[in-house]
């Protein structure tokens, strides 16, 4: 457990280190789901191969790292409906409020902007109501 | 250049999610479950993340142009609005129910199996819906003042 507080920690420090490079080299705010939804929406036209890029590295550096790992389990429902829903509820939330934990957590928070505690508090809200109503009430996860 | 440094920013931001095992639905799970197992590493993460960010937003503060002379980030508005809440307890109902956030799910689509592929695109859908929505509710709004 306290080893999980420590790579916790860690990683936490790399994904700020991150955070740095994106805002002090390409002038960008790091925001996961403001990458790929101005992909989707064509909001972002103007940045496109540079959004191409963060999510190409994204994508393809995590998978290197995972056999320095005995395991690296996701431990992700297999239940479709499930996914499906939660996948478009994490889609419209994230585009409709202009940020995700990366974007209004990370990058909003250190900036000590308001929108950005205001999102966080509540998507905390959202996600232990949620958890809490489908694991202890409705018992579905 | 600025690709680059996109790709480099990308694979550092996904490297620290599997390091700090935001990829482990359980963990984040872990998190939000107040009455159950209760797990604290997401604020140790969200922590790591942070502090030092506070410390780079004043030294970008201070600059005109990025390193490679490209424009900082604008000031934002500092509007809080429907949308804002809305869509964050949207998110946040999401990341509670399969313990997937935007960030670890497109870092997991190499090696999270047709799971969390299933959830990419679903949430790639979502995003494609999302103006509609907001041009729904903007409607709802301007009904509501007649």
């Amino acid at each position: 457990m306290h080893q999980d507080w420590i790579w916790g920690a860690v990683g936490g420090l790399m994904i700020g280190a991150a955070a740095a490079l994106y805002l002090l080299a390409n002038g960008r705010v790091l925001g996961a789901s403001g990458i790929l939804g101005g992909l989707i929406d064509r909001s972002g036209r103007n940045s496109t191969a540079e959004r191409l890029s963060f999510l190409a590295g994204l994508i393809a550096i995590p998978p290197l790292l995972v056999p320095l790992y005995a395991v690296v389990d996701t431990h992700v429902t297999s239940n479709p409906v499930l996914l499906i829903v939660a996948g478009l509820l994490v889609g419209i939330g994230t585009r409709l409020a202009n940020g995700c934990t990366s974007g209004h957590g990370v990058c909003g928070m250190s900036r000590f902007s308001l929108r950005g505690f205001v999102a966080t508090v509540f998507y905390l809200l959202g996600g232990g109501l949620m958890l809490v109503l489908a694991r202890h009430v409705l018992e579905v996860i | 250049m600025r690709n680059l440094f996109a790709f480099l920013a990308g694979g550092l931001f996904g490297a620290g999610l599997l390091v700090a095992g935001m990829v482990d639905t359980t963990k984040v799970q872990g998190w939000l479950d107040v009455f159950g197992n209760w797990d604290p590493t997401l604020a140790f993460v969200m922590g790591g993340a942070v502090l030092p960010m506070v410390f780079v937003w004043r030294i970008a503060a201070r600059r005109e142009r990025s390193l490679l002379d490209l424009p900082m980030p604008q000031d934002l508005p500092k509007l809080v609005d429907r949308n804002l809440v809305l869509g964050s307890l949207m998110f946040g109902a999401g990341w509670g129910l399969v313990g997937l956030c935007p960030g670890p799910a497109i870092g997991a689509l190499g090696f999270g199996g047709w799971q969390v592929a299933l959830f990419v695109l679903a949430m790639c859908a979502g995003m494609a819906v999302a103006p509609l929505a907001r041009r729904g509710l903007d409607q709802l709004d301007t009904e509501n003042d007649v």
